[in-house]
C-alpha cells in the first residue's frame, strides 16, 4: 500500500472526529443489498520488482526483443525523438496537473499550449488553432461537424484516399446525425480524382475532405479543390497525417483551406501501439467560435503582467452543456508538449533537414523497390508510396519477417481492390543498406 | 496550527514565450550524413508544392530549450508538488514505475499496424486489462478505445442508440440530472439526443418518483453519475434502474466517480447497462496537465455486440484483434485507443490487487469525511449527510462579507495549496467541491483544514488579503474578460 499514506493508526484518530469506529462503517451509505460480500477476483498485488519484470518481459512477447527493420508508417511513423522531449515529459510539474482551470498555478502549461497553438498556425499557415483534440481521425471527425454547424448543409464529400481509419471515426460521428459522407475516389495518379469531385459538388456540400499528403502518400492539389469547393459555397478541410510534411509542402492555409486539421503523433510522440497521440485543429480566423476544444488566451493580470488563460470557453460544454460546439473536455496536454518541444529543437533549418532526409531516403527506396515492384502511382510523394507486387503480399511479407523486416502494409486491408499493393514508408530511421535489404529480399521472393 | 506551508520559496523566473528566445543559426538537433543521394526537391516536386521556409520557427540550442521548459515547468503546480484536491477529478498520486513500464521499448516503438503475432504482449495486456475492468464494475465486457472520459460517453451513448434502433427506433431523449457533469448532455446532443434535465431533491439524489414523471417511451436513456457529482451515493439507483427499463429505456454510468467503490460494490450489479471508466481518475494514471487520459467502457452482454471495433480475442494461447462484427458502432479514435495509458491503469492494478483498490477507496472515503466533519463548523455545508470521496461545501457564510468561491480558491494559492473545483456541481450556489482522494496523509488534510479556517477567519477580518489573492504566484488574478473579448490566441511576429 505504499501509494496510501494513512495507515491504521490514523485511521483511528480520523474515524472518531467522523463518528465512526471502524474503516468499513464509511461503506455504510451503501444500501446494504448492494454491498460486494466478496473479495474482487483480481491477480495477487506484485511488488514494484515483480512487476517492471513480469511487463518487461510481456512487452517482449512476439517479438522476443530482437531487432526488426520496419517500413509501416500508414498514418503512425516510426521518427527518432531527441533526448529533450522525454525529459521534459517527465517533469512531474507537468505531467502531474491537471487542465488549467486556475491559471495562477498553471502558467507553464498555458504558455506551452500557447506556443503550440502557434506553431501549429505557423505550419499550417492557418490563423487560430486550438490546444488539441485525440488524434488526427477524431480531428476530421470534429472539422466535419464543425462545417456542418456553419455551414447547416447536408452533405460532406470526402476523399477515399483520406486514412480509412479518420473515416471510419469520422463517420461514426456522423452517422448519429444522419450525416452521409460521400467517397471521392482516385485518379490514376494517386490523388484525388478532382474531376470527379467538381461533378460531386452541389449547395448542399458543407465540407469537402482531403489529406495531403494522402493516404496512398501522393501530394494532392489543394489549391484546385479549394477552388471547386468554394466555388459551391463549401469549406475545405485538409488533413495531415504526417505533419513533418508541411516542413517542405506549401502550407494549406495559404492554398484555400478552411479548417486545417491532423495528426502530431510525428512530432515527439512514440509509436505506443497506436497511443496516446494529438491532434491538431486549426481554422480561419472567422470560424474562431465555431471551433471544439480549449482555447488558450493571452491576457493581462492585475498588475499589467502578461499571462494566459483558457479563453473563449463559452462554445464548451462545462458552459455551454448541450449546446456546446463539441463534447470534448480535455486536449492532450502532454502530447501536445511533447509536439512543441520537438518542433523547436529541430526548429526552422532541422524540421526542413530532417523532411529532406526522408524525401531523399524515399527517393531511394523507389528506385530501389521499383526495380523489383513496380511504382503503382506517378504523383510526386513524401516519405510514403504504394509498390505492386507481381506475387501476393500477404505471404511475401511473412517471408520476410523471418529475415526480420517488416516491409510496409498490404493495402487490401482498407482497399479491395488492391491486392497487389503495399504501403512503403521510409524514414531517417531506415538506412540505405535496411533499404537494400528490403529491396534484396523482395527481390528474391519475386523469382521464387 | 500547524504552519500553513507557503508558495514563496520557488524562484519564478521571467521567461520569455519560445518565439523570443533563441537566434538564427542556432540549433537543438543532430542528424546522421545522409547515406543516399540528396534529391533536390524541385526535380521531384512542382513548383507550386514546395514551400519557402518555415517562418516563425524557433532556432534554439538544447541548453536553451531545456532551460526554457525547466522553467514554464516551474510555474505549474501538480500533484507531485502538494494536495489538489480538485473535485470530481481524483488526482490522486501517479506512481512512478508506471512510467517506467509505459516506456518499455516492446511497447512504446511497437507499431499499431505490426502482425498480431509480433505484439502479443500489447494484445495481451489489452486482453487482461478488459478482464480486470469488467471485474471491478460487474460489467460483462470493456472497449479500451475511447480517448477520455467524455468520449467514452459519446461511445457508450452510441452503442446505446444502436441498440435501440435495432429494436425498431433510437428513441429521441435521453434523461440527465442536474448534477451531471456538463459532458452528459453535450455528449447525448451529438448523438443527436434531445436532453431533459432531471431535479435532484433536498437530499441532493435522484427521487424515483421525479424520473418515473419523466420516463416514457421516447426517453432512450438516462444517464447517471454514482456516486453523484455531490459525493452522495444515489441510494435509489434500483428503483430508477428498474422504471427505466420498464419502458424500454437505458441506464448510462458515468463512472467519474468510481474511485469511491472499488471492492465496495459494483455498478453493475445494480442494472446499469453502459459505465465508462476515467483512468486517469480512479486508476491513477497521470492527468498531463489536460491529458492524455482514457475513458474504457463498459456494457452489459446485450450491448457487446455494439463495441467499437476491434476487439481482442483468445484463441488457444494466442491473442487477435476481431474485426468481422457488423453491428459494432464502428471506431471513435483511430488504431486501439490510448494504449501507453492503457498499460499504467494495468500496472496500478496489477500493483494494488483487490485489497488494494479496496483500501484506495475507502482510505478515499475516510479523507473526504474527515474534511466534511472538520470543516461545516465553518463552512456551509448544504447537503449534510455522510458523502462518499468527495464533500462539497458553498462560500453561503462568507458571501456576507463580499467573498466568494472564487476568492477562497485564489487565497489557498498563497498557502500552497491547489484549490478544490469551484461553481460545480451547479445544484449549489458558489460551490468548492474537495475531493483530497487517498494519496493524503492525515498531516496533508489537517495543514489544509487548518489553512481553510484561517480563510473563514480572514474573511470576517480581513476580507481585502482575500479578494486580492493570490499575492505569492507568479502572475496575479488574470483578465479573462480581456481574454475573450479580444482573444489573442497565438503569438505573431
Amino acid at each position: 500500500m505504499r501509494y496510501i499514506p494513512n495507515a491504521e493508526r490514523d485511521w483511528e484518530s480520523m474515524l472518531s472526529v467522523i463518528g465512526h469506529k471502524r474503516l468499513e462503517d464509511l461503506a455504510a451509505v451503501l444500501p446494504e443489498g448492494l454491498r460486494l460480500q466478496r473479495p474482487l477476483n483480481l491477480p495477487s498485488p506484485l511488488a514494484e520488482m515483480e512487476l517492471v519484470e513480469s511487463l518487461r518481459r510481456l512487452s517482449e512477447k512476439g517479438t522476443e526483443g530482437k531487432k526488426w527493420i520496419s517500413f509501416l508508417g500508414a498514418g503512425a511513423y516510426n521518427h527518432f525523438i531527441p533526448a529533450v522531449v522525454d525529459h521534459i515529459l517527465r517533469r512531474s510539474e507537468f505531467y502531474t496537473a491537471y487542465t488549467p482551470y486556475q491559471p495562477e498555478i498553471s502558467q507553464g502549461t498555458l504558455q506551452a499550449i500557447f506556443e503550440f497553438q502557434t506553431l501549429i498556425c505557423q505550419l499550417t499557415g492557418m490563423d487560430v488553432a486550438n490546444a488539441s483534440v485525440y488524434d488526427g481521425a477524431s480531428a476530421v471527425a470534429e472539422a466535419v461537424l464543425m462545417a456542418q454547424r456553419i455551414k447547416g448543409r447536408n452533405r460532406i464529400l470526402i476523399s477515399r484516399m483520406v486514412h480509412p481509419e479518420s473515416q471510419t471515426v469520422t463517420q461514426t460521428y456522423t452517422h448519429p446525425l444522419s450525416l452521409p459522407l460521400e467517397p471521392i475516389p482516385y485518379s490514376a495518379d494517386g490523388t484525388t480524382d478532382l474531376k470527379a469531385l467538381a461533378k460531386a459538388m452541389s449547395g448542399e456540400v458543407s465540407a469537402v475532405v482531403l489529406q495531403q499528403p494522402n493516404f496512398f502518400g501522393c501530394l494532392e492539389d489543394v489549391e484546385k479543390a479549394a477552388e471547386i469547393a468554394h466555388a459551391h459555397g463549401a469549406l475545405l478541410v485538409v488533413a495531415i497525417q504526417e505533419p513533418l510534411s508541411l516542413a517542405l509542402i506549401h502550407p494549406p492555409g495559404q492554398l484555400g483551406a478552411d479548417i486545417a486539421v491532423g495528426e502530431g503523433q510525428s512530432f515527439g510522440n512514440s509509436l505506443n501501439f497506436g497511443g496516446p497521440y494529438v491532434g491538431f485543429f486549426a481554422a480561419k480566423e472567422a470560424y474562431l467560435r465555431a471551433m471544439p476544444g480549449r482555447l488558450v488566451g493571452e491576457t493581462l493580470d492585475k498588475d499589467g503582467r502578461r499571462g494566459f488563460v483558457l479563453a473563449v470557453a463559452t462554445r464548451e460544454q462545462h458552459i455551454r452543456r448541450e449546446k456546446a460546439t463539441s463534447n470534448i473536455c480535455t486536449n492532450q496536454a502532454l502530447c501536445a508538449l511533447a509536439a512543441l518541444v520537438y518542433m523547436a529543437t529541430f526548429g526552422k533549418q532541422g524540421l526542413r533537414e530532417l523532411a529532406e532526409t526522408n524525401l531523399s531516403k524515399t527517393e531511394y527506396a523507389k528506385k530501389k523497390l521499383g526495380s523489383v515492384g513496380s511504382l503503382r502511382f506517378s504523383a510526386p510523394t513524401f516519405n510514403e508510396f504504394v509498390l505492386t507486387l507481381p506475387v501476393d503480399p500477404v505471404p511475401v511479407l511473412a517471408g520476410l519477417r523471418a529475415e526480420g523486416i517488416i516491409g510496409g502494409l498490404a493495402l487490401k486491408r482498407f482497399f479491395p481492390e488492391m491486392a497487389g499493393e503495399i504501403l512503403v514508408c521510409v524514414t531517417e530511421r531506415n538506412s540505405q543498406n535496411d533499404v537494400d535489404r528490403f529491396g534484396d529480399a523482395l527481390g528474391r521472393r519475386r523469382k521464387k | 496550527m500547524s504552519a500553513p506551508r507557503t508558495s514563496d520559496c520557488v524562484p519564478a523566473f521571467h521567461e520569455p514565450l519560445i518565439f523570443e528566445e533563441g537566434g538564427a543559426g542556432r540549433r537543438g538537433y543532430s542528424l546522421p550524413a545522409l547515406d543516399v543521394e540528396k534529391v533536390d526537391l524541385k526535380k521531384v516536386w512542382p513548383a507550386k508544392l514546395i514551400r519557402k521556409g518555415l517562418d516563425g520557427f524557433p532556432e534554439m540550442s538544447e541548453v536553451e530549450i531545456i532551460r526554457h521548459f525547466t522553467r514554464l515547468s516551474q510555474w505549474n503546480y501538480g500533484v507531485d508538488a502538494g494536495f489538489y484536491p480538485l473535485g470530481s477529478c481524483t488526482m490522486k498520486y501517479n506512481p512512478k514505475v508506471n512510467e517506467d513500464v509505459a516506456r518499455l521499448p516492446g511497447f512504446a516503438s511497437a507499431h499499431p499496424y505490426l502482425p498480431e503475432e509480433l505484439s502479443q504482449g500489447a494484445l495481451q495486456m489489452m486482453f487482461e486489462l478488459e478482464r480486470y475492468l469488467a471485474e471491478v464494475s460487474g460489467m460483462d465486457r470493456v472497449t479500451l478505445q475511447p480517448a477520455a472520459g467524455a468520449q467514452g460517453e459519446l461511445t457508450g451513448m452510441l452503442m446505446i442508440r444502436a441498440y435501440l434502433a435495432g429494436q425498431g427506433n433510437p428513441r429521441q431523449k435521453v434523461l440527465v440530472p442536474d448534477t451531471a457533469h456538463g459532458t452528459n448532455p453535450a455528449s447525448s446532443s451529438l448523438c443527436g439526443y434531445q436532453v431533459v434535465q432531471v431535479k435532484s431533491n433536498e437530499h441532493g439524489i435522484l427521487f424515483p418518483e421525479n424520473i418515473a414523471e419523466k420516463m416514457d417511451g421516447d426517453v432512450a436513456a438516462i444517464m447517471i453519475t454514482n456516486p453523484n457529482t455531490l459525493g452522495l451515493f444515489e441510494e435509489n439507483i434500483c428503483e430508477i434502474v428498474d422504471i427505466v427499463h420498464r419502458h424500454g429505456g437505458q441506464v448510462y454510468g458515468d463512472g467519474a466517480n468510481l474511485n469511491a467503490l472499488m471492492g465496495l460494490t459494483r455498478i453493475g450489479e445494480m442494472g446499469v447497462d453502459v459505465l465508462h471508466f476515467n483512468l486517469h481518475k480512479t486508476f491513477a494514471t497521470p492527468h498531463g496537465g489536460g491529458g492524455p487520459g482514457a475513458g474504457p467502457v463498459g456494457v452489459k452482454a446485450h450491448l457487446a455486440d455494439y463495441l467499437p471495433n476491434p476487439v481482442v480475442v483468445k484463441e488457444g494461447e494466442n491473442y487477435r484483434f476481431h474485426y468481422e462484427r457488423p453491428k459494432s458502432i464502428g471506431k471513435v479514435r483511430s488504431f486501439y485507443g490510448n494504449f501507453a495509458i492503457l498499460l499504467r491503469a494495468y500496472a496500478y492494478i496489477l500493483s494494488m490487487g483487490a485489497e488494494g483498490l479496496k483500501r484506495a477507496s475507502l482510505v478515499a472515503l475516510l479523507n473526504a469525511n474527515y474534511i466534511r466533519a472538520r470543516l461545516k463548523e465553518f463552512y456551509h455545508l448544504p447537503y449534510d449527510f455522510p458523502c462518499m470521496h468527495e464533500c462539497v461545501f458553498s462560500d453561503r457564510w462568507q458571501n456576507k462579507f463580499g467573498i466568494t468561491a472564487l476568492d477562497i480558491a485564489k487565497r489557498l494559492m498563497d498557502y500552497g495549496f491547489h484549490p478544490p473545483t469551484i461553481y460545480f456541481p451547479l445544484v449549489v450556489h458558489g460551490a468548492l467541491m474537495i475531493e483530497p482522494t487517498e494519496s493524503e496523509s492525515k498531516e496533508t488534510l489537517d495543514q489544509f483544514i487548518d489553512v481553510m479556517i484561517q480563510i473563514a477567519k480572514e474573511a470576517e477580518s480581513n476580507p481585502a488579503v482575500i479578494r486580492e489573492a493570490p499575492h505569492q504566484t507568479k502572475v496575479s488574478r488574470l483578465d479573462e474578460v480581456l481574454a475573450n473579448r479580444k482573444p489573442k490566441l497565438r503569438w505573431k511576429p
